[in-house]
């Protein structure tokens, strides 16, 4: 990843991103609502340059990781890496290496779609100058540029969806975390969507992270993780996890990975 | 974080917070409204009835809608402070919260931000209503106003951290509602901004006490002696105490690690 631009504190240096760290670790990640343990001892680390899909059935934990991952929870029992700073003591340099894709949507309904841009790029530190180049980018990657000056609530589903793409985007995050963004999306907006976070990862080197409950939305040379009631119960290429699965597809290696053997349908 | 992401950050919510006040036309007039129905109706109709005697700041005799302006700015303010706090608790809601306490932005920065941009909008709607009230024959004296200025930050802030500290506590909207209610209402009757302590101490000895207690009061008295010209040092250190107090609970409340209102709210 490139050194960021517009920002004093993110030139070359001690915060600028190195391609040789791994973008995202994960140890020994635990975290209990109370008494009920909703993510149990899990470890992992993200590849850059890829999409890493979470999948797991509702209620399983992805929410709740993406939580710790953004800091918005905090557990004491385990840690977490982004682009080599430590969440826990380096809260700052590690969450400006961070682009968030919220499941519930985000954007300022009464703003503009250039306003809640430029809002945005504002507490990530760019200028005004790097933040309208930044914009302009963002706004044709996503097909989107003649709609900078309409309000969001004049904007369908999709369009927000695609502009909450950008606004994570907005600092050249190393690692883009999207927690089931699909939701609610027509098929033509999701098949946009998952087409574009493969570009994102192929094209600019990005490590996307992407948490669903959707077999489909995996495509088969993205990196899996799949989680089932707190605990990582399979991880690898989609291959791999079918074939260990003993499965014949990723739906059917899914089932049997997250569904009790009596519950199944035969 | 460094000085120019501070401002540009702190400039971006001011920004914000005051894009959606233009925006809300309905919120600015609420805000001018209301105290203006207390000074033109309410305070008119005691006017003729109810004689006050000479008390600090006061130097001689003043009529019931001089003495009630100063409550009445403390009222904007204490209105704006809980607009802001549920402004939070519908920002928590809607999701957008979450996006502002992702950033890599300490949250405590984020806290004073959001509380100084509410203030901000609250001394707005101060001003206007003091130009408003002089225009219907209640003048200030003009040599107050300046030095109010940097009063209404500080009683502004403190109001706001109150509100900030109980949006950190209620989990829902509409509970919010209800505390708002249960908190304005009692904030407000119970302190000088309608009466004197000694014309409540004459009525209920209980009611003077209570609104000893009330921070509150002592928002308006600040108030009231800074627009006069005089000091009032007690009303500044409870003022302070409050922002400081208050203040550090929102902070505490809003922090994860302590269960705060972020804490807890996703689906797992």
């Amino acid at each position: 990843m490139e050194a960021k631009s517009g920002r004093e504190d993110t030139a070359p240096g001690p915060t600028a991103y190195d391609r040789a760290q791994q973008p995202l670790v994960v140890e020994d990640l635990s975290y209990a609502y109370g008494k009920r343990q909703a993510l149990s001892e899990n470890s992992f680390s993200l590849t850059p340059g890829r999409v890493t899909a979470l999948l797991g059935p509702n209620g399983a934990g992805k929410t709740t990781l993406f939580s710790l991952i953004t800091g918005l929870f905090d557990s004491r029992r385990g840690e977490i890496e982004i682009a080599g700073h430590k969440l826990r003591s380096n809260r700052s340099k590690a969450l400006s290496q961070l682009g968030i894709v919220f499941q519930a949507q985000t954007l300022d309904l009464d703003l503009t779609v250039d306003q809640n841009l430029r809002y945005f790029a504002a507490l990530r530190g760019l200028s005004r100058t790097a933040a309208r180049e930044r914009i302009a980018v963002l706004l044709n990657q996503i097909d989107l540029a003649g709609h900078a000056r309409t309000k969001v609530r004049n904007l369908s589903g999709g369009e927000r969806r695609r502009v909450e793409v950008a606004r994570a985007l907005i600092d050249q995050p190393a690692v883009l975390l999207l927690d089931e963004p699909s939701t609610g999306l027509d098929i033509a907006t999701r098949r946009w969507l998952i087409e574009h976070l493969h570009y994102l990862a192929k094209e600019e080197g990005i490590c996307v992270f992407l948490a669903t409950h959707l077999v489909d939305e995996v495509a088969p040379e993205d990196d899996l993780i799949v989680l089932n009631k707190g605990i990582i119960v399979a991880r690898g290429k989609v291959d791999d996890v079918v074939r260990s699965a003993g499965a014949a597809t990723l739906d059917e290696a899914f089932t049997r990975l997250t569904i009790a053997p009596e519950e199944q349908s035969p | 974080m460094t000085m120019s992401h501070a401002s540009r950050a702190l400039l971006a919510i001011l920004a914000r917070e005051l894009l959606r006040f233009v925006q809300q036309r309905g919120r600015f007039l609420a805000a001018l409204v209301r105290p203006l129905i207390w000074l033109l109706v309410f305070a008119a109709g005691f006017r003729a009835s109810l004689g006050l005697s000479i008390i600090p700041p006061y130097e001689t005799y003043i009529t019931y809608d001089v003495y009630v302006v100063p409550g009445l700015i403390g009222m904007i303010q204490l209105f704006s402070g809980m607009q802001n706090s549920l402004s939070m608790v519908y920002d928590r809601e809607m999701g957008s919260m979450r996006v502002l306490l992702s950033t890599p932005l300490p949250r405590g920065f984020l806290l004073i931000a959001r509380m100084f941009s509410g203030t901000v909008v609250s001394i707005i709607q101060v001003y206007a209503f003091i130009l408003i009230a002089a225009f219907f024959g209640t003048p200030l004296p003009s040599s107050g106003l300046l030095p109010l200025l940097p009063v209404l930050v500080l009683t502004g802030m403190a109001l706001s951290a109150l509100g900030m500290f109980l949006s950190s506590r209620v989990r829902q909207l509409e509970n919010f509602a209800g505390v708002m209610n249960f908190l304005i209402f009692p904030m407000f009757f119970l302190s000088t901004a309608l009466y004197p302590l000694w014309r409540i101490r004459e009525g209920s000895v209980t009611l003077y006490h209570l609104c000893q207690y009330n921070p509150f009061t002592y928002v308006v008295e600040l108030i009231r002696f800074t627009i006069y010209g005089q000091p009032n040092l007690p009303a500044l250190g409870v003022v302070t105490a409050t922002l400081v107090i208050f203040g550090a609970a929102a902070l505490i409340g809003y922090t994860p690690a302590r269960g705060g209102p972020t804490a807890g709210r996703a689906a797992a």
